[in-house]
């Protein structure tokens, strides 16, 4: 399986995650690598079987629907790159 | 000349401040002293020592008192994937570079709770992802490990690199790991230390950086056994904060060191056979059977017929999951973000452009790639049908043994910038350890021989869910086989 640089730039921009462009190339040989690699899967007969779900059977706890923490703004914004008041600063999204 | 944390264990430190032979300020200060030391390894990237003498004051108060916890006094060094109220936590990225976490994740808050004293944060492939520690973007870990007479750097194994490298080293008693496909087990191999990737949901996630979140599990790397029973009890139980956790009662795994084994079925999966596997793997595996035979195991050869096709569905999975949960990593609420960004989607694409390593890039790009429309069912529902038949393989097993051994790794610790450059011959360090991971299983590597260059191996024992007990009864078994005692030289003292 080999990948184009076309590819890559597309699976880059889902990813959110910058890939200069004279690095496509070699992102995309390093990842048909990989590619190639898990197509070995492609011999086993998965005919019927179930997808995992959970290593462990166990169904999803409830709990009451009761405010357990929060109400603290000044630890979720203690890491902030930047801040204005009580909120996380992006650039401008609308104009 | 006083106290060397590298000569205690946490069995005969928790019997030593008992028995006031020391005080745990002492034993602090020691720790603190022998850490320094060792910097040359490059294996602790945060050192806490204010933290730690406060800690050891609170440990002496409580000693005094007979108020001492299963782990009062006991230095340890934590992984720098788990979150540390106030202490810089980053996962060995720079995209977490000066993140300090304002709550305490909940398997360190346990060990607090019973009583252990932090010595720093250490260093770890970045992101967990690796398996020689050459990721971080913090530089390498050196093993304190070296071959005889060859003075070249060899890795100390990964993604728990720094915790190996400690606990080997000596400045601490333990240090806490994450497995999420060998990276507490392979590493141990590869300093000589015990180290145990628990049952899936023995131990909470919560407030551990997360990388596949299906697989992950904290676990205890120490210098024995009983340490490992001893530090897991402390760290494993219910945990509501994490809906992946287990609420069963932590039993009494001390308890299970030194029990006999006789009559205990033990398998030898033939699949873990590796064509151009090292002889001396083959070897040191032939000894293990040998050894709990002696013991009074009955040893039946099994079959995990798909074991070769773990480590192919690994590579889906865990970057499949990887890619949802560094998702978070946007530079809006926390860690690091590009200057000068025009629009949100540019402050992202550059954000995580800059903050992400080459590894963690390639496998954000391969899970985005595997979970993109078109492709969803033929690689990602591929690799949960393949790992639905490796859990069943194991079922099917563990209806007629107790626990499988089998090596830890398929070689020693092998030089820094050996296999940097080819992806796939390093994720083949993972071959005997993905498929616990993939099965939920618990799995123990225990120090049992050297290499014929000098260097340790380990020998992996696989139990069945939520039975970490048994391994270490037969890990107790192994060790006291083996009797390794075998200890690095102090190079880096020099």
């Amino acid at each position: 399986m080999s990948l184009d640089k076309a590819t890559v730039a597309r699976i880059a921009r889902l990813a959110r995650l910058e890939v200069p462009d004279d690095q496509l190339e070699t992102v995309a040989g390093e990842l048909g690598h990989i590619l190639a690699f898990v197509e070995q899967l492609n011999e086993v007969n998965t005919q019927g079987v179930a997808p995992m779900t959970a290593v462990v059977e166990m169904g999803l706890r409830l709990r009451a629907d009761k405010v357990t923490e929060g109400g603290d703004p000044e630890k979720v914004l203690a890491n902030a790159p930047e801040r204005a008041g009580d909120y996380f600063v992006v650039p401008k999204v609308v104009e | 000349m006083s106290l060397d944390p590298a000569s205690l264990t946490i069995a005969s430190a928790r019997d030593g401040l008992k028995a006031k032979q020391f005080s745990a300020a002492e034993l602090a200060e020691a720790a603190i002293g022998a850490m320094q030391a060792a910097r040359p390894l490059n294996a602790v990237l945060v050192e806490t020592p204010d933290r730690a003498r406060a800690d050891a004051k609170r440990a002496d108060q409580r000693l005094a008192k007979g108020e001492a916890g299963a782990l009062e006094g006991i230095p340890l060094a934590i992984k720098d994937l788990f979150c540390t109220e106030g202490v810089e936590t980053t996962a060995g990225s720079k995209i977490l570079k000066g993140f300090k976490p304002t709550y305490e994740s909940t398997v360190t808050a346990n060990l607090w709770r019973e009583g252990a004293v932090m010595l720093g944060k250490v260093n770890m492939d970045e992101f967990a992802m690796g398996s020689s520690n050459e990721t971080s973007a913090y530089g390498n870990v050196e093993n304190p490990w070296r071959r005889p007479g060859d003075n070249r750097p060899l890795v100390p194994g990964g993604s728990s690199g720094g915790s190996a490298a400690a606990v080997s080293a000596g400045f601490c008693l333990g240090a806490t790991g994450t497995d999420t496909g060998g990276s507490i087990r392979q590493p141990a191999g590869f300093t000589g230390i015990v180290g145990l990737k628990p049952t899936y949901g023995r131990c909470s996630r919560w407030g551990i950086v997360a990388f596949a979140s299906s697989l992950d599990q904290a676990g205890p790397m120490t210098r024995s056994v009983r340490d490992a029973a001893i530090m897991l009890g402390a760290m494993a139980g219910f945990d509501p904060k994490d809906s992946t956790s287990v609420d069963l009662p932590v039993p009494n795994y001390e308890a299970s060191v030194g029990q006999s084994v006789k009559g205990l079925r033990i398998g030898v999966p033939k699949e873990y056979r590796l064509d151009g596997m090292p002889a001396e793997i083959e070897t040191l595996w032939q000894q293990g059977i040998a050894w709990l035979k002696e013991a009074g195991c009955e040893i039946v050869d099994v079959s995990l017929p798909h074991t070769k096709y773990a480590l192919p569905a690994y590579y889906i999975v865990a970057p499949a999951e990887a890619s949802s949960n560094l998702a978070r990593y946007d530079g809006v609420r926390f860690g690091h973000r590009a200057a000068g960004a025009k629009g949100i989607n540019e402050l992202y694409a550059k954000t995580r452009g800059e903050g992400f390593g080459p590894e963690v890039r390639r496998r954000v790009l391969i899970g985005t790639y595997v979970l993109s429309a078109g492709y969803y069912d033929a690689y990602y529902i591929k690799a949960q049908q393949v790992r639905t038949l490796i859990l069943r393989d194991f079922e099917k097993v563990f209806g007629e043994v107790d626990a499988l051994l089998a090596p830890t790794a398929p070689s020693a610790a092998f030089p820094i910038g050996d296999k940097a450059d080819d992806p796939i011959s390093m994720y083949l360090n993972d071959v005997f350890t993905v498929p616990v991971n993939l099965a939920g299983l618990p799995g123990m590597s225990v120090p049992a021989g050297l290499s014929a260059d000098g260097l340790p191996l380990g020998l992996q024992l696989i139990g069945k869910a939520f039975d970490e007990a048994t391994l270490f009864r037969v890990g107790a078994a192994v060790e006291k086989a083996a009797n390794f005692t075998a200890r690095p030289k102090p190079w880096w003292r020099a």
